[in-house]
């Protein structure tokens, strides 16, 4: 033992004079720029997703309605509830927040003597931190934790798409549609806005399982056409999906398309379960072979109805086959989701038109119910002067030829009226013909709207254009040139706005600042309406119309001829998974009322 | 009192004799041996757990260790959730050290699922364990100089630790639970001007360390309560799975950090500390070295690590994260020694098995039992410190 090691210890009495260590009150200490303290939710961004909910091992989150918020496509209506008798802080459900709109304050002193105040809503009930810009946010960047890029589509080049009306959107590997579907978060906020509410999540999540089949059943519990939908649905899901806040949404129209096309027809049946339904003696007519008729048929089928649908064109599908064009949805997919239907004993009469061939009153008579989907067929005009002309056509009878394999008039120099997905499908459809026919494209669409806010997808008009089809956005024709008799070309005026400030449809133009698009053919693509003459004056003393013509159904698509539902173009969409929809709840409607009746 | 700080005499005329096999034969009924119970709830036990101690006088005969009073179920909890829920949960295993358990979690869930992470987050990785260690060894120098009879030590040690507390604040969010290092990577850059004020704390560490020099390792109390007593036989290491200073103290250069290099450990520069004679007072002063080693590899770290790049690999989808089947053992050096996780997956999106291995459970039970018996009453709270345990990873 040395001396040393006596006095040594001693040297601690410095400490004597010199400051405390101590924080004397820690209360007033301010917590780091990244604290993890009491949680800020910007509830104007935040979507109810849930997702915070989902992640949190504590079960510390419950979505809860709030008070003036409404649910709507794309919003739950929910908020996240904090309980701090169960939250660890560890931030998670912030890293994982679709949104990036909530987030922690560095607060995390807070006294109450009511337990339950620690139970609450941020950003709804109004905390002291709610402006406090320090805390911890979703740290930056390159730090998911889950995918926010889609995998993309693999697609043929423009230059081995342009002549040809083969599909161009070649499909998901597995790998790839896999990966894809890694990146959902099963919010089902898609399943919300799907018109049809398909089970998007589930069938999402039976391709990470990679169990196909299951994620047939899935897509066949809502929706019997999964490979045409797989193609060219509106997706009105991706537009919500809570991933395209911060990322690219889910591709979820391709990864129903990749459910269907792995699983083959043969084996459709079987997967389905489909074959053992008894027949329960009642008949049903359907008009017309568009997805919302075959949706109809579909599901009454499947509960045991006879099903006759009559269809004036010689094959199925409605606008699916006659209007979009091949290269979007090839005609054997098309058969494949139709021919699964009428192997469920659905029959389909066809050129059989309604109304001329067989009456609506005999449908009446021989049948329980009659549903009738008959789309919007008749094109509308632009009734400027020269519109007349014989070499002016609406894109739907253009369409229509050449679906029919018919030959239709293919000029040098043509111009698209329209802005919308029909106008790019005629567009490509003739800059195709050109180029078989002539070498070279020179066809253009214009619009009314700018290209910002075009109705037509933002994909139509690249890949048009990547295809050397001119789209020239903004403008109003005021006349076409005929000289002899022949087409020389379309005048137009700027247009300054489409709709007023009510977000009524009333153009405004400039009339001093106008064009001339030179050309020998014009398609007019403004929209389509609907046909109903079949319906004779009996029965529409029946039907309620609203004050714009339009008829007026219930839930149930059920009108005031209490036999007679009618659903699709003519009521919702347009598109097909409205159809769908409607076709299915029709269905429904129709069960119940002949079982009321007998 | 007087003569005994400097001179004990033994009295052992009244002990009991031993059998052949080295025990001896309690007979309590004879009324020479006291049952006496240290903790569960005790100043001198380093969390909760009890020694049960039969004395006779104030000499320990027997001890039993009793655990199960921290139990929380982790292990079991881990397999009903997804990956992903585990990560806050794994820091809580070992409250004065959550960081080694976040990054033995990580890096075995990285390991099965093939997933290299970037080089930054290698780094920051490295730097939060070292940080870990740092304010680890201050919270037990304290404890052990506690055990001891010195208040003032520990006073100074919380001190320190909380200067490494805010740093962890800073860079993590957190003071105690840091969930900093996720599966694939870490969760934030060095904010700015963390490294000034790093260096700043790691000079106020080193000043009031030179203190504790004096005031600790150059006490004649201390010095007498610690050298020589409580030795490990270096024979017993891998008898008895004994890793870290407990191992180092004993001659024996165990260091995950030197054997098994992880993270940027290979492009350190450092040795494994060691000592020679394997009592408390060595055990304190490698844990002292060792403390000052990671003052030093931090301030290597900041010199050679990046100044930009990404903290996250790209992972699955957390929220449904299959980890590839599969099992593995991952493994880093503890400020107690070896601390590992063998996970084992079946494949789905929750883990099969994950079995943590916390070195207090071999030092705080076999070896403390074996090493207790012939110990001053007095002595246990030091010695068991000496050993620094944690009961929270002895009991998952
Ligand atoms: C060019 C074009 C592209 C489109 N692209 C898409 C797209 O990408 N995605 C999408 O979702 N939607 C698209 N649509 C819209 C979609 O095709 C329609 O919304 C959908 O087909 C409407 O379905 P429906 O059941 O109402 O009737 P339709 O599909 O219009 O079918 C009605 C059927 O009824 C038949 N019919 C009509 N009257 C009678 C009668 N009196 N007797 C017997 N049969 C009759 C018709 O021949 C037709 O087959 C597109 C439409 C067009 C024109
Ligand atoms: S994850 Fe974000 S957007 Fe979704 S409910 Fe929670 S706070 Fe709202
Ligand atoms: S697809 Fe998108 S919106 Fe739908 S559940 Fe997944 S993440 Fe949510």
């Amino acid at each position: 033992m040395k001396l040393k090691d006596i006095l040594s210890p001693f040297t601690a009495w410095k400490h004597v004079v010199k400051e405390p260590v101590t924080i004397k009150d820690p209360q007033s200490r301010e917590g780091a720029e990244r604290y993890r303290g009491f949680h800020k939710n910007d509830i104007e961004s935040c979507i109810g997703c849930g997702t915070c909910e989902d992640i949190c091992q504590n079960e510390a989150i419950d979505l809860v309605p709030v008070d003036g918020i409404e649910t709507k496509d794309g919003d739950s209506g929910l908020r996240p509830m904090i309980d701090y008798g169960r939250c660890c802080w560890c931030a998670l459900c912030v890293d994982v927040c679709t949104t990036n709109s909530l987030s922690l304050s560095n607060h995390f002193t807070w006294v109450d003597e009511d337990p339950d105040a620690f139970r609450f809503i941020p950003g709804v009930d109004k905390k002291a931190w709610d402006n406090e810009e320090k805390g911890w946010k979703k740290p930056e960047p390159n730090y998911e934790l889950y995918g926010t890029e889609r995998v993309h589509m693999p697609e043929l080049h423009a230059e081995d798409r342009d002549k040809s009306f083969i599909e161009f959107v070649t499909g998901y590997s597995k790998q790839q549609a896999e990966e894809e579907a890694d990146r959902c978060v099963e919010c089902g906020i898609c399943t919300a806005t799907c018109p049809a509410h398909m089970g998007i999540p589930e069938y999402i999540k039976a391709i990470r399982n990679d169990d196909l089949e299951e994620g047939l059943r899935i897509l066949y519990e809502t929706n019997p056409l999964p490979e045409i939908c797989g193609r060219i649905c509106t997706h009105k899901c991706e537009d919500v999906c809570s991933i395209g806040h911060k990322g690219d949404p889910l591709s979820i129209r391709w990864l129903k398309r990749y459910i269907a096309d792995q699983n083959p027809s043969e084996k459709y049946k079987e997967i389905l379960n489909a074959g053992n339904v008894e027949n329960n003696g009642k008949k049903v007519a359907i008009i017309g072979s568009g997805p919302s008729g075959l949706s109809a048929a579909y599901y009454l089928a499947l509960t045991g109805y006879d099903c006759t649908i009559y269809e004036k064109l010689p094959e199925a599908g409605g606008m699916m086959r006659y209007g979009i064009p091949e290269y979007r949805l090839p005609y054997d997919q098309i058969d494949k989701d139709i021919n699964y239907i009428l192997s469920l004993g659905v029959k389909i009469e066809y050129n059989v038109n309604i109304g001329t061939d067989i009456t609506l009153d005999k449908l009446k008579s021989d049948y329980d119910a009659v549903f009738a989907g008959t789309g919007l067929h008749l094109g509308r005009s632009t009734r400027i002067p020269g519109s007349d002309h014989k070499d002016v056509f609406f894109a739907t009878d253009l369409l229509r030829e050449i679906s029919l394999g018919k030959e239709i008039q293919v000029s040098e120099k043509i111009v698209v009226i329209g802005g919308g997905n029909v106008a790019m499908d005629i567009t490509r459809s003739l800059a195709r013909l050109q180029n078989n026919k002539f070498g070279k494209v020179d066809v253009t669409a214009t619009s009314l709207e700018s290209e910002d806010i075009m109705p037509a997808d933002r994909e139509e008009v690249v890949e048009s254009r990547e295809e050397k089809a001119i789209i020239d956005p903004g403008w109003g024709p005021t006349s076409i040139e005929i000289e002899n008799d022949k087409i020389k070309g379309l005048h137009v005026q700027k247009c300054l706005s489409v709709f007023d400030e009510s977000g009524r449809f009333s153009p405004k133009f400039d009339e001093k600042d106008t064009k001339f698009f030179e050309a020998d053919m014009i398609v007019e693509s403004i929209g389509q309406g609907m046909d109903i003459e079949y319906i004779n004056p009996e029965t529409r003393d029946q039907i309620e119309f609203d004050p714009r013509g339009r008829i007026v159904v219930d839930e149930y698509f059920q009108t005031g001829a209490k036999w007679l539902f009618i659903g699709g173009d003519i009521i919702q969409g347009p598109d097909v998974i409205h159809g769908i929809a409607n076709g299915h709840k029709a269905a429904i409607g129709i069960d119940k009322f002949i079982n009321q009746d007998g | 009192m007087k003569n005994k700080l400097f001179k004990i005499t033994e009295d052992r005329s009244q002990f009991p004799e031993k059998n052949a096999d080295g025990k001896i034969d309690i007979d309590l009924s004879s009324h020479k041996y006291l049952k006496l119970w240290q903790g569960p709830q005790h100043p001198g036990i380093t969390g909760n757990m009890a020694l049960e101690l039969t004395v006779l006088g104030d000499e320990v005969m027997h001890c039993e260790t009793h655990v199960g009073y921290l139990h929380r179920g982790f292990e079991k909890l881990m397999e009903r959730r997804k990956y992903i829920q585990c990560f806050p949960i794994v820091c809580r295993v070992a409250v004065p050290e959550p960081d080694f358990n976040e990054y033995c979690f990580a890096s075995a869930m990285e390991e099965l699922a093939g997933i290299e992470i970037p080089e930054m987050a290698k780094w920051l990785r490295t730097l939060v364990l070292e940080m870990s260690r740092l304010q680890s060894y201050l919270m037990w120098i304290g404890g052990q100089s506690g055990a001891f009879g010195s208040g003032i030590i520990g006073q100074w040690a919380n001190y320190l630790r909380d200067l490494v507390l805010d740093r962890f604040e800073e860079l993590t969010g957190g003071r105690i639970y840091h969930m900093y290092q996720l599966p694939g990577g870490v969760r934030g850059l060095l904010p700015d001007g963390f490294k000034e004020r790093m260096e700043e704390t790691l000079q106020t560490i080193e000043k009031f360390m030179g203190d504790i020099d004096k005031v600790m390792f150059n006490n004649a109390v201390f010095k007498k309560r610690s050298v020589g007593i409580g030795y490990i036989d270096p024979a017993w290491i891998n008898k008895f799975g004994i890793t870290g200073p407990n191992a180092r103290a004993a001659g024996v250069a165990k260091d995950v950090r030197k054997d098994y290099p992880y993270l940027k450990y290979a492009d350190l520069d450092f040795d494994a500390i060691v000592g020679k004679d394997s009592d408390i007072y060595t055990r304190a002063d490698v844990r002292r070295k060792d403390l000052l080693l990671s003052i030093d590899l931090i301030r290597q770290i900041f010199a050679k690590m990046p100044e930009k790049g990404d903290i996250k690999a790209k992972t699955p989808n957390v929220l449904h994260w299959k980890v590839p089947k599969g099992e593995t053992y991952s493994r880093a050096e503890c400020t107690r020694g070896e601390y590992g996780y063998y996970m084992v997956s079946d494949g789905t999106e929750y883990p099969r098995r994950i079995n943590v291995r916390g070195p207090s459970y071999t030092h705080a039970i076999a070896l403390l039992e074996k090493m207790i018996i012939n110990t001053n009453i007095a002595d246990v709270a030091g010695l068991m410190v000496s050993l620094h345990t944690y009961p929270p990873e002895i009991e998952r």
